[in-house]
């Protein structure tokens, strides 16, 4: 059987949309996938060393529950609904909101984002860095971990054109 | 039934149980049997997705309490 491909173009920044390509890679790889992702644009920063600065957003994002990970069953059901225009005005709002989720995050037992970085990076899941990205934010390759590729849309063509499954995300 | 090895992903969510699973059967020798106990309802559908997709068999699925103890033949 001739092994099946995936490509997988990665674009966004944040912590809940970190989780796409890295679950999409990393089990596809577990099914016998060759995985391809390339990052570009604000999908870079899942490329960085530490991932720390991954963060999310609720503002401007009304399909986000917001709920706290801790205390009594109903203090935990509830749902907050807060106002973006209190949201954008509490400083530290997107902290609070991201130490939440990093909490839920353990409560359910869903991994890490590192976590599953590194699963992907064993699984030899290819990851190329978008290098005319790099080069309009003002990055460093020294800001982004060791194996992985700079290359540009024909790099991605390369790879994508013969693939089974293509993703943007 | 025996198996020659069990994998605890019991609290562990999508994707994890399917990785670990991948994982632990590339410790076994082809024919040999893996037991996998899991809390992640979702795992009931992945896992027979997992099997019919890698080519191992997917012997048994049984649910106890809330847990899912699958067991699985290498390819």
């Amino acid at each position: 059987m001739e092994t099946k491909k995936m490509a997988l173009i990665a674009t966004k920044g944040t912590l809940d949309w970190a989780y796409p390509p890295f679950i999409l890679a990393s089990t596809a790889a577990a099914l016998g996938y060759e995985v391809q992702i390339f990052f570009t644009f604000y999908g870079l920063q899942l490329l960085k060393k530490d991932l720390s600065g991954l963060k999310v957003s609720p503002l401007g994002n009304p399909g986000m529950p917001m709920k706290i990970p801790f205390g009594p069953k109903w203090f935990k059901g509830n749902n907050w609904n807060i106002p973006n225009v209190v949201q954008s005005l509490v400083p530290g709002y997107e902290n609070v909101a991201t130490a939440l989720m990093k909490q839920t995050i353990r409560n359910n037992g869903v991994a890490t984002i590192p976590e599953l970085r590194e699963l992907c990076q064993e699984a030899d899941v290819k990851m190329i860095a978008c290098q005319m990205t790099v080069e309009l934010f003002g990055f460093d390759h020294a800001d982004f971990i060791g194996d992985i590729e700079y290359g540009g849309a024909a790099t991605f063509f390369e790879f994508a054109g013969e693939t089974d499954i293509c993703l943007f995300i | 039934m025996n198996f020659d090895k069990e994998l605890d992903a019991r609290g562990l969510n999508c994707p994890l149980p399917i990785l670990r699973t991948k994982k632990s059967l590339g410790d076994l020798e082809s024919g040999q049997i893996l037991k996998v106990n899991s809390t992640d309802p979702g795992s009931v559908k992945d896992m027979q997705a997992f099997a019919k997709q890698t080519g191992n068999e997917l012997l048994s699925t049984a649910e106890n309490n809330g847990e899912f103890i699958f067991l699985m033949r290498k390819h």
